[in-house]
């Protein structure tokens, strides 16, 4: 009776490990559907995409209220009264934005002008690092994206990112959008995922430009960095720049003309 | 074996209780006949229709993943050669745009109640 | 052994009433976060972290140190802390589920909590974090579990555990390892970026964690007449005192560093902790403040022998648990948050509905403990080692 039983449990364990084992497998099958996937015909495409924001350009948070409405607008992104916010794009003043600059004496047009923060799109970003389930990752082409499907809302990214660039939805985000919703082409997010800016990967796949970029009227310029010839290696090469925080080595993909 | 009788009764009535959704469906309607309505207009989706019928979730999954991670974000159909932009709310619901007679009709048929229009939108007129 | 379960005094049963209650109450508060999101928090954008993970952190310590008790007994071969070793175990036991509660709550979309393993990120420490205290539970319930039963059929455990006992004592200090490694990876959060984080917490979890196991030892004395013997006491009460000196000793390390350098992003966080912003004190400045009293209250009566084995201990005891429990369950996730990413202040307050989802945890935790205790009491008293006199 006791060794039918050993034997029993053996065959269990044994039958218990192929079935996980078989799962394993089972993962990383063939495709399903019987077409083909391919890039979408026409979309833009870059080595790195990179920003850089011309801050001379933009004297007070007016002049940034176009982008950020076209970039709320796109991505159906809701106004939340509270701290529980969620934000893709927004303004803060330079010692926030900057705070390692600790310069007291900083020229007053530099100090006073407002600065636009967004996902940084690092080339070592933390918040895939700590990402326990791939639901934010880095793609070829320099963009730090998200699959809200997989995000499991453990806001260990947030707790990563040294740029407050994440949002996390504290509250069904749809109780806070306009009826109906800005953009039906786009979805919106639910309760307990965490977002961010996407430098509008959907728009440069249907061969936009990046929301934001579009409103700013060429005062924020968008392209591949690894292009000599682009424009924002042009703006780079021609004027002075700095990101935020370059000393933690992500390596921001966003630069603020001063 | 001690208590045989009241064992083996136990084993076949868990049996039978826990089989119940296989003997359920013989008295139910069959999966075809849940009167699903289709689009008008349209003859022929992404792929032919048994596939869709049994695969479309799994496809779904597939194109997702293909879109977002790896920027394939157009399918080349394998029936009518035809490219497809991928996304659910703005390729597959132009045509399937009537959720209730659609989606809805066979998903509570088979009790499942996917949680998709949390975040996509569903077309005008639901 | 399920069946002591069966065999108890009208209070046990009203104690367990008691704790379902409660869990059944802070339930519907969870069912409200699950519903409507965790709005229900105080936390924010900028503090995305708040009681639940603090709560998670300070349980993992909570259930590495039973290897204070199991390391002296299997490698020193110090026979007196036999008799306790299983309450230790199960207490780890009792913590490793409330840590994984603690991480439930947490979550946003708990549904989806299974995306960890069919996703596996090596590069995530979340993901190591999952895989110890997975097999810290298992471990310890396997142990715990075969051990008693030996005494109990009053025979010598299996020679197999031997060698899983050994792996559970390295095991006991990787989950609280991993767990430090959450924190002192993150770029940018200069409370938490310090090498130091994972022995501080190893510090912290030893000199907390037994002190906790006493105190409720001293209680379950006084209700059952269980002893864990004089010696035991002793010895136990010896390590927990070393422990909290190096506890302390490492916190003012990190003081040095901090006000030293005089790197202001080092010192701003330990600054809004005990000085509050603007010229005001936080909330958190006054339980930093009586943490340090405790803290230094405790070390006064633990260190002189004479108080040590005095009626004083289980006051220190007291004081030590929750100058630790303030450290590590309040001050390390608000110092981590404040300043913000943009070296401002973003107060956080944990809200009524938090503090109750976290008590549920708490009730639970309490009523796995209950029941593993309960059977392990009672089998230490069939097998004849309830006290040093046999009965």
């Amino acid at each position: 009776m006791k060794d039918s039983r050993r034997r029993f449990l053996k065959l269990a364990g044994i039958s218990a490990f192929a079935l996980i084992g078989g799962l394993g497998a089972s993962g990383a099958q063939a495709q399903i559907a019987p077409g083909k996937y391919i890039p979408r015909p026409g979309g833009l495409k870059a080595k790195r995409w990179a920003m850089v924001i011309d801050t001379r350009r933009f004297a007070s948070a007016e002049d940034y209220a176009p982008c950020i409405e076209a970039c709320d607008r796109a991505h159906n992104i809701p106004h939340i009264p509270t701290d529980q916010n969620v934000k893709w794009i927004w303004t803060d003043t330079y010692d926030h934005v900057f705070p390692d600059d600790m310069n007291n004496h900083l020229n007053t047009s530099v100090r006073s002008r407002p600065y636009m923060l967004l996902c940084n799109h690092c080339d070592n970003p933390p918040c895939v690092r700590v990402c326990p389930t791939q639901a934010t990752y880095k793609m070829p082409n320099g963009i730090v994206a998200m699959d809200y499907h997989r995000c499991i809302g453990c806001r260990f990214c947030m707790a990563g990112c040294p740029y407050g660039a994440r949002s996390f939805n504290f509250v069904d985000p749809r109780k806070y959008l306009p009826d109906p919703y800005p953009n039906k082409e786009f979805p919106t997010r639910m309760i307990g995922v965490v977002e961010k800016c996407n430098f509008c990967v959907e728009r440069l796949a249907d061969g936009k430009m990046p929301a934001c970029v579009e409103a700013s009227n060429g005062k924020i310029a968008f392209g591949d960095l690894e292009d000599p010839n682009s424009s924002v290696r042009q703006a780079l090469a021609n004027n002075f720049s700095i990101r935020r925080k370059p000393s933690l080595g992500t390596q921001p993909g966003v630069y603020y003309l001063i | 074996m001690y208590n045989a009788k009241g064992v083996i009764i136990g084993i076949i009535v868990f049996v039978i209780i826990f089989a119940s959704p296989f003997w359920l469906s013989w008295i139910g309607t069959d999966y075809t006949k849940t009167g699903v309505v289709l689009p008008q207009g349209e003859k022929q989706c992404v792929e032919d229709t048994e596939f869709m019928r049994a695969n479309h979730m799994r496809l779904l999954d597939e194109w997702r993943d293909q879109a977002l991670r790896e920027e394939n974000r157009a399918y080349v159909s394998h029936l009518s050669g035809k490219t497809f932009v991928i996304s659910l709310q703005n390729t597959c619901m132009k045509c399937h745009n009537n959720y209730a007679s659609f989606c809805e009709k066979c998903h509570v048929a088979n009790s499942v109640y996917p949680y998709c229009w949390t975040c996509h939108i569903l077309p005008e007129g639901k | 052994m399920l069946q002591m379960l069966f065999k108890a005094s009208k209070s046990y049963y009203a104690w367990l009433a008691f704790l379902l209650c409660v869990i059944a109450v802070c339930g519907i508060a969870y069912l409200d976060q699950l519903f409507n999101g965790l709005g229900i928090t105080g936390m924010s954008k900028d503090v995305s972290w708040g009681l639940y993970i603090s709560q998670f952190t300070y349980f993992v310590g909570v259930a590495a140190s039973a290897v204070m008790l199991v390391l002296p007994a299997y490698f020193h071969h110090y026979k007196k802390f036999k008799r306790m070793i299983i309450f230790g175990e199960f207490m780890a036991v009792a913590a490793v589920v409330m840590c994984a509660l603690f991480i439930v709550v947490d979550l946003g979309q708990p549904q989806r909590m299974l995306n960890v393993m069919l996703y596996p990120t090596p590069n995530s420490v979340m993901f190591y974090d999952m895989i110890v205290l997975c097999g810290y539970l298992g471990l310890n319930i396997v142990i715990g579990w075969v051990t008693l039963e030996a005494e109990f059929r009053d025979a010598e455990p299996p020679k197999w555990v031997k060698p899983l006992i050994y792996i559970s004592i390295i095991w006991a200090f990787s989950i609280h390892t991993v767990t430090a490694f959450l924190y002192a990876g993150v770029p940018g959060r200069h409370y938490w970026l310090t090498a130091i984080m994972a022995a501080r917490f190893l510090a912290s979890a030893f000199c907390s964690g037994p002190a906790i196991l006493l105190l409720l030892i001293f209680a379950v004395r006084r209700l059952t007449g269980f002893d864990p013997g004089k010696d035991a006491v002793k010895t136990l009460s010896i390590i927990i005192v070393y422990a909290m000196c190096v506890n302390v000793f490492f916190y003012l390390c990190e003081l040095f560093t901090s006000f030293y350098s005089n790197i202001p992003g080092h010192m701003e966080p330990i600054r809004f902790l005990f000085e509050g912003h603007g010229g005001h004190l936080a909330w958190v400045s006054y339980w930093m403040w009586a943490a340090v009293i405790m803290a230094i209250g405790s070390l006064i009566i633990l260190i002189p022998p004479r108080w040590r084995n005095s009626r004083l201990l289980p006051f220190a005891l007291i004081m030590l648990v929750a100058a630790s429990w303030i450290d590590k369950g309040l001050g390390l996730l608000i110092g981590g948050f404040t300043p913000n990413m943009f070296e401002a202040v973003t107060p956080y307050m944990p809200t009524f509905k938090e503090v109750m989802v976290a008590l549920g945890v708490y009730a639970v935790g309490a009523l796995v403990l209950s029941l593993l205790w309960k059977i392990a009491l009672s089998v230490k008293k069939i097998s004849g080692h309830f006290s040093d006199q046999p009965e």
